[in-house]
């Protein structure tokens, strides 16, 4: 065996997601599983949009690290099931995103009714903190982010959209 | 999950339709890359393309699996022509002005949500685990492309006329969303598709509340045109093809 479980999850810590890269890909959630079979490591990865063009990336940077580790036979396998939500993403790692730049996600809720409008929840602006501020548009940068504004400071600031 | 041998043909030609219907109109919405009204619209017309790329790139994956005769989703998807392609003939159909794309999205999420929603529950584990992911990616299209179009409805003069004329002409394309073949009735049977006939009149209702909040008016249903799920195309989907087929078909197995 070339490590342990929980070895494993510490090295991929390690692996930062390239677009966003305060965060690593286990604090993004989307490491599902590591398996172990003699010198065989699976990594099972779920994508976080369908379109992300970040995930082909993420995967080669997760081979290297293990290779980079010793781990000779690393492989990543895709699962599509439960479908990524940003839940999965620990608050410990939320405030690293708020101190990067970039406001929290909000709660992501399962309701597939669709409503038009913009939902009122407390977007906080990750400069100057304050919440006198506005979703601009739902689709930003990345797939994961949403172009908000600050009344108060008035500057343009984005935020990991709940999904 | 192995789908039964008899099955295989007709839901692999299933995947492919699904996937045909994202893919198609991923292409004609990157097209807006560009040459959106303001920045924030490029921004999110293009990355709507992108999921639905991404979606088409999942669904034509499954198709190639399931049909197991070595083509992946780039075979399926730059290596068929015309007469292959299975998707509703709404999505080859030029951008026209921003409201006639603004409406073709809303028609076409309107459905593509309620298709996948039912899908979450196909016996194929995979296929439940794709429609999960797109459909959290379909209910924000179906938002974006709602307040656009209360905003051109029930906006200027210009606007208005521009968004009901969009309503007018696509409306006739709306009705093949619901067509079900003989192939879907059989894999119905099974759970492994969805009848889409039965997701029409929640399609309507959803869609009449929308137009009637953007103070349109939703067509009376008349005539409707049909024939993509035949392979029965319009002149638009050659160049469409044409263009997005040209570099693997030119550089067979090119990679940058």
């Amino acid at each position: 065996m070339v490590a342990d479980r929980e070895t494993l999850f510490t090295w991929l810590d390690e692996v930062m997601d390239p677009e966003v890269p305060v965060l690593s890909v286990v604090e993004l959630g989307i490491i599902r599983d590591v398996e172990i079979e003699g010198d065989r490591v699976t990594v099972v990865v779920t994508p976080t949009y369908s379109g992300c063009p970040a995930m082909q990336v993420i995967e080669e940077e997760i081979l290297a690290a293990l290779r980079a580790k010793g781990v000779t036979d690393a492989r990543v396998r895709t699962v599509f099931t439960p479908a990524w939500t940003t839940e999965w993403i620990p608050e410990h790692a939320r405030a690293k995103l708020e101190a990067y730049g970039i406001a929290p996600p909000g709660r992501a809720t399962s309701d597939t009714l669709v409503q038009i409008g913009r939902r009122a929840e407390l977007l906080r602006c990750p400069y100057c903190k304050s919440t006198e501020t506005e979703v601009r548009s739902a689709f930003g940068s990345t797939a994961c982010k949403s172009i908000c504004w600050c009344r108060a400071c008035r500057q343009p600031f984005e935020q990991f959209k709940a999904i | 999950m192995t789908v039964a041998a008899a099955l295989a043909p007709a839901y692999a030609r299933y995947c492919q339709q699904l996937g045909d219907d994202r893919l198609i109109l991923g292409h004609r919405v990157s097209e807006w890359c560009g040459h959106a009204p303001i920045l924030e619209e490029d921004i999110a017309l293009a990355n709507i393309a992108l999921d639905l790329i991404g979606q088409a790139t999942f669904l034509l994956g499954r198709a190639g699996a399931v049909e197991n005769a070595g083509r992946d989703a780039d075979a399926l998807a730059f290596l068929r022509d015309d007469r292959a392609f299975r998707n509703a003939l709404m999505v080859e159909l030029p951008n026209g002005d921003f409201a006639v794309t603004i409406v073709r999205q809303f028609f076409f999420a309107s459905f593509s949500r309620l298709q996948l929603e039912a899908l979450t529950r196909s016996p194929d584990t995979e296929m439940a685990g794709i429609a999960a992911k797109a459909l959290k990616e379909a209910t924000y299209h179906v938002r974006h492309a709602a307040e656009w179009v209360v905003r051109l409805g029930d906006g200027t003069e210009e606007s208005r006329q521009r968004a009901q004329d969009a309503v007018n002409d696509l409306w006739r394309y709306t009705g093949e969303f619901f067509l079900t073949t003989s192939e879907e009735r059989a894999l119905a049977a099974e759970g492994l598709a969805v009848d889409p006939a039965t997701l029409q009149a929640e399609w309507e209702r959803s869609v009449r509340d929308v137009l009637t909040l953007a103070t349109l008016t939703t067509p009376a249903t008349s005539w409707m045109q049909r024939g993509g799920r035949d392979g029965k195309h319009t002149e638009h989907l050659g160049p469409l093809l044409a263009e997005m087929q040209v570099l693997p078909r030119s550089h067979p197995g090119a990679s940058w």
